[in-house]
């Protein structure tokens, strides 16, 4: 992989995606090997907004390579809360740290960010934007469970402020893939996403029901439908409800569709759902450690070789 | 226009920038940066008929010759400009304006949520697409009234 930064999917090409996938899965199979692979590593933890799965696999991830990380703290308890900006607050920690891993509430933050210090950024997620590193463990799953050619995935739910489905849908373009996006009407796709599909020549169809589409499917991406995102409580309620899925629903879906969610999720899964054989969530969520390892061993790489 | 038809006079030395959609003339001189605080003469024709435009606005800026990168941004919402370069009182070039491959601190970002209306020490960047321009940071597409994302800083 040629990437001094990780910032959108649209910069991944399918031999990038491909090189950090089968790393992945090398550490996968013998994660003790990989002990000392950046034994003085340091990872910069740069979250103006809270995580929970992100934040602790990238930590987990750079410490099972033999590195550390040093971590910025909340926004509360950090310069930020004194005015500092984001230009400022990164090019002191990449005083810090090997490579910065950054989450911002503003769209395009890792993309400036990145244009202020040498070393390698990874975007955690920038607003409404992109999720690149999700991705990649959004993809090593669906490798490992379906192959990622030939492949119809649906992708429902909140698909306009959705950031790890816009990078999601953009990956995908490299791969023989039919993309399905089920919504509402007022969560549809953002026009910037819709144009990098359309030029890249994806296959894509748009629904507002999950019914007519779901047997066809091979995976589905639950996202959750936020309530502040909707002017009234009724509205929410009303449109929600329709994107939500359980045993039942499940019913008319082949037997091998997994059923994939980038977590948290609230309603959008039922729990009853857990113990069938099409919950692939928590596997996709584990995922997100060795995938992580791959991609700083790739970055890591990088940095030593320049 | 024929001299008969003159409503400002000929200028000695400078740019002048004819075939500007109707009515766009001050979004040019936005777009130059150009607000009378430089002392420079600057004369503006709005809505006078036009054959190729129906109403064409004219702009002429005494004693500033504009590079093709200054005048390529006015292509975006003056495409048919033409750019007349003169020095006592003759035009030694004419050329027509180009769309340039990105236009650059010039257009403010309509996503409120963009890094670049956060106040950080960043210039907006936008590339040119198709049908009409897109931010570098956060991708938003803008398609319709350019003019009204000018800057005014």
């Amino acid at each position: 992989m040629r990437q001094d930064h990780l910032i959108s999917a649209t910069q991944l090409s399918r031999a990038d995606i491909e090189a950090v996938l089968d790393r992945a899965a090398e550490i996968d199979a013998d994660p003790a090997a990989w002990g000392d692979a950046h034994g003085r590593a340091v990872l910069g933890l740069c979250f103006f907004e809270p995580s929970t799965r992100t934040k602790m696999s990238f930590d987990t991830a750079i410490k099972r390579l033999g590195g550390t990380t040093t971590d910025m703290g909340s926004v509360d308890s950090s310069s930020v809360k004194k005015g500092e900006s984001l230009a400022d607050t990164v090019r002191v920690v990449e005083g810090y740290a090997d490579a910065l891993v950054l989450r911002h509430p503003s769209e395009g933050a890792a993309k400036m960010a990145a244009e202020f210090v040498d070393v390698p950024v990874i975007n955690a997620g920038d607003g409404a934007g992109q999720h690149p590193s999700q991705t990649l463990l959004d993809l090593y799953t669906i490798r490992e469970n379906v192959g990622l050619d030939d492949l119809s995935i649906g992708i429902m739910g909140d698909l306009k402020y959705g950031r790890t489905v816009h990078s999601l849908a953009e990956a995908l373009t490299n791969f023989d893939v039919r993309q399905h996006f089920i919504s509402p009407e007022s969560l549809r796709l953002p026009r910037g996403v819709r144009f990098d599909l359309h030029q890249s020549g994806a296959q894509v169809r748009e629904h507002t029901e999950l019914e007519g589409v779901l047997p066809d499917l091979d995976v589905l991406y639950v996202t959750r439908i936020q309530r502040e995102r909707f002017p009234d409580e009724n509205e929410y309620e009303k449109v929600a409800g329709e994107y939500q899925i359980d045993t039942e629903t499940l019913e008319a879906a082949a037997d091998d569709l997994a059923v994939m969610h980038p977590l948290p999720r609230v309603d959008e899964i039922d729990p009853a759902v857990d113990g069938t054989d099409h919950a692939t969530y928590f596997e996709q969520a584990h995922n997100g450690v060795p995938v992580r390892m791959a991609l700083l061993d790739y970055l890591l790489s990088e940095e030593v070789d320049q | 226009m024929s001299d008969h038809e003159l409503r400002v006079s000929k200028i000695r030395n400078g740019t002048v920038i004819d075939h500007v959609s109707g009515g766009h003339a001050l979004n040019v001189l936005s777009i130059l940066g150009i607000d009378g605080s430089e002392g420079l003469g600057v004369s503006v024709v709005m809505n006078v008929p036009s054959d190729r435009l129906g109403l064409k606005d004219v702009v002429k800026v005494e004693d500033r010759e504009l590079s093709q990168s200054e005048v390529d941004v006015i292509s975006l919402i003056a495409p048919e400009a033409t750019i007349n370069i003169i020095r006592d009182f003759e035009v030694v070039q004419k050329n027509r304006v180009d769309r340039p491959e990105s236009v650059i601190g010039l257009l403010s970002c309509p996503n409120r949520n963009c890094i670049t209306n956060d106040g950080e020490p960043v210039e907006t960047k936008f590339a040119v697409v198709e049908d009409g321009v897109r931010c570098a940071y956060c991708g938003t597409i803008i398609r319709d009234s350019l003019a009204g994302h000018i800057d005014p800083e």
